[in-house]
């Protein structure tokens, strides 16, 4: 089954593998909008992303969970997944807080939509991943270091 | 030195009876006990493994390390102990034979009276007499088993994989097998062991798109009336501390929520003892034990540590073991079980040392070895040069034989400093020994080895060097990759390995200037991770630089200057350079 699925995508036209895995994922394009403005994704700094985005002091929450790899196996294709079990989660928001510009995606859930987002991002280096959650008008946050390294020398 | 078990045990009587000490600081007891390998059966359930044996076929010398210092909560516990201090924490007598196997003490002089250790051929006879006493029992490879010598190289690792199944190895997980390339590996699996009956294990081994598993998770088997299941876990790091281009479509890592699944899976079919084959190095598998639940055993490796007794890891359900096998086919770790009413209820644990000369070659294995060997005989005995110096790899910041690596690059590309891996790997030689082409390869035969010459910054080497030394001493052991520091060639340092990441090293200095940050360098190295690089392969930039020198001599160690782990750090000692 795996195998035909795998050849029913290569059959569909050689569509890239990032694409195919947020398509793959549970959100429908139609549940999947960017929440946040231009400004936000073009400011430099975490600070400022998180002012642009109205969630400027968001409160730490386990009911996060993000997972991602400790090392990155290819910094130009880091998976990551947010799963928030915050009831009403209405927008997920991951940030590599030491990318250029830091905010990497949003996510504006509705129609009840699972809190979980998973998809494929870009680091240069080593940096915390931090995932914003909002629910119920209030902002909540955790983070998760993953580490980009040059490779080589392993045992 | 080779000779029979007779000659041996003569010797050794001739030693004993002469009171021969062999060294100023310790007399050798020059003698194993004559019931040395006589392992009565405890239990029901036995597994016998072995680890890192790096694709040495025939015995050798190998020099455990007198630096391997622990970070964090590891500072000072096995398997961060050296010398002495691991000899104290075991209970083994000093001047033992064990002691010999265990660590770098008096290696030279020991060496003599104990012989080399491995082989194939002397580990067969070993593990035939064991499964003897243990109907049943399972032969566990926990990989780096198809590298490291000139004849798995040649031979695309074929010469190993008869090599297992002759020996009658059951279950496996890989490492440094995967830099055969994904094709290889999957035509091995599929084909060789498939037909063999060997079962090739790795949970954290998935593809890129969809997360799929590339190999069977775990295996179940019935021993001795009782369900037993043994999980692989892979090397985490292959595509990081390894070219990714030879597994581009998998993806490794840690991944122990999924190890957690597969245990409580294998449970619920009924496992009354799960086991886990881990390449993840022992660090990694001691942080794993606390925190996946379920597992009554970790057969580790990677880090090449020989650790006589395992660890009890407690964690939120109960107690898991770990151990860790050390490397070259040194050793083979015995670990019987008594399970009754659906658990365990003791187990005994031997790391025993494979001598060579106690234990005669099996003649079916010899004879394979000798074959296999036969296309390749000429090329592997051309003798390049000979050592007046002691040449090993282990420790964590140099060996004589990476020093020499890296004086040969030096000289050879006509560089300011050189980079070589830190490997764990890596025969030793003694003073007086023939480097041959063989030897040479022991320390080299990979399927990346290109050297370059590259121009850098003195920051890009600051940052290479804090890089990897992050690799080696992060306080978390998930972020780890299990080989020692980079060598340097050129460039002393000071390192301080409790410090993070950008704060370890200070104090560069070449030709007793600083290294200015801003200034370019030529910098000479091999082994690149990157797809495509071009350049003439290590070994024969080191092989010529070898026959111009026909005598080594005088080879002298870098040993940074080590900061911050204090003076009586039990993972360090007889340090050639300064530590504090």
């Amino acid at each position: 089954m795996n195998a035909l699925r795998r050849n029913v995508l290569k059959g569909a036209a050689g569509a890239g593998t990032v694409a195919v895995a947020v398509a793959a994922g549970l959100l429908k394009p139609t549940q999947a909008l960017a929440a946040a403005p231009r400004s936000a994704f073009e400011a430099k700094s975490v600070g400022d992303v998180l002012k642009n985005m109205g969630a400027s002091a968001p409160a730490d929450s386990k009911s996060i969970t993000i997972k991602a790899p400790d090392i990155a196996e290819n910094g130009a294709v880091v998976p990551v997944e947010v799963t928030s079990g915050i009831a009403g989660t209405s927008m997920i928001a991951i940030i590599a807080e030491k990318n250029a510009t830091p905010l990497v995606a949003d996510f504006n859930l509705s129609g009840g939509a699972q809190g979980y987002v998973s998809t494929r991002i870009k680091m240069g280096q080593t940096s915390l991943i931090r995932a914003v959650v909002t629910a119920g008008g209030k902002s909540y946050t955790a983070a998760k270091e993953v580490k980009v390294t040059i490779g080589g020398c392993g045992g | 030195m080779h000779m029979n078990r007779r000659e041996f045990l003569q010797l050794l009587a001739v030693a004993a009876a002469s009171g021969m000490a062999l060294d100023s600081k310790s007399a050798l007891a020059g003698k194993a006990p004559a019931n040395f390998y006589d392992v009565p059966r405890h239990g029901n359930v036995s597994f016998l493994h072995f680890t890192d044996c790096h694709a040495q076929l025939l015995p050798v010398w190998f020099r455990e390390p007198n630096v391997n210092l622990g970070v964090g909560s590891a500072t000072g516990k096995a398997p961060h102990l050296v010398g002495q201090h691991l000899l104290k924490q075991f209970g083994i007598k000093p001047g033992s034979a064990e002691a010999h196997a265990f660590t770098y003490l008096d290696f030279t002089e020991a060496a003599k009276v104990y012989g080399k250790v491995g082989g194939f051929a002397h580990l067969k006879t070993l593990v035939d007499k064991l499964r003897a006493q243990r109907p049943g029992a399972l032969l566990l490879d926990g990989g780096d088993t198809w590298q490291g010598s000139a004849t798995s190289l040649w031979t695309n690792a074929q010469d190993m994989v008869d090599a297992c199944i002759k020996l009658g190895v059951n279950v496996m997980t890989p490492h440094w097998e995967s830099t055969f390339g994904a094709e290889r590996v999957l035509e091995i699996v599929n084909n060789d062991f498939k037909k063999a009956g060997v079962d090739f294990v790795a949970q954290n081994v998935v593809t890129n798109d969809f997360g799929d598993q590339v190999f069977k998770p775990y295996v179940m088997k019935e021993m001795g009336g009782v369900k037993v299941a043994i999980i692989g876990q892979a090397f985490p790091y292959t595509p990081i501390a390894n070219p990714r281009h030879h597994v581009p479509d998998w993806s490794f890592g840690i991944r122990d929520d999924s190890m957690q699944k597969w245990v409580d899976e294998a449970r619920a079919k009924g496992a009354k003892l799960v086991i886990v084959l881990s390449h993840n190095g022992m660090d990694v598998d001691l942080k794993m034990a606390s925190r996946v639940t379920g597992i009554d055993a970790i057969f580790g490796g990677h880090t090449h540590d020989g650790v006589p007794q395992p660890a009890k890891v407690k964690n939120a359900k109960g107690i898991t073991l770990v151990t860790n096998a050390g490397s070259n086919g040194k050793f083979l770790g015995v670990m019987d079980f008594d399970i009754r009413g659906g658990k365990v209820q003791s187990y005994k644990y031997r790391l025993l040392p494979v001598f060579s000369n106690l234990l005669p070659a099996d003649p079916a294995m010899e004879a394979y070895i000798k074959q296999a060997r036969a296309p390749h005989e000429a090329k592997l005995s051309e003798k390049l040069a000979v050592t007046d110096d002691f040449l090993y790899r282990r420790g964590n910041f140099n060996g004589t034989w990476d020093q020499l690596l890296v004086d040969a690059l030096m000289e050879v590309k006509g560089a300011d400093a050189a980079f070589s891996p830190g490997f764990r790997w890596g025969t030793t030689l003694l003073p007086g020994d023939a480097i041959t082409m063989e030897r040479l390869m022991d320390q080299t035969a990979i399927t990346y080895p290109q050297t370059t010459l590259t121009n850098m910054t003195g920051e890009t080497i600051k940052t290479i060097m804090e890089d990897v030394a992050d690799n080696l001493f992060n306080a978390d052991p998930y972020y780890q990759q299990g080989g020692d520091m980079v060598r340097v060639g050129g460039i002393e340092y000071t390192i301080d390995p409790n410090k993070p990441i950008g704060q370890r090293i200070s104090n560069m200095m070449l030709k007793g200037k600083p290294v200015d940050a801003g200034k370019t360098y030529k910098v000479a190295g091999w082994a690149p991770v990157a797809e495509g690089v071009q350049g003439e392969p290590v070994w024969d930039v080191v092989a010529g630089y070898l026959r111009d020198k026909k005598v080594i001599k005088g080879v002298k160690l870098n040993t940074p200057k080590i900061i911050g782990v204090g003076k009586k750090n039990p993972g360090i000692a007889d340090y050639d350079g300064s530590y504090s």
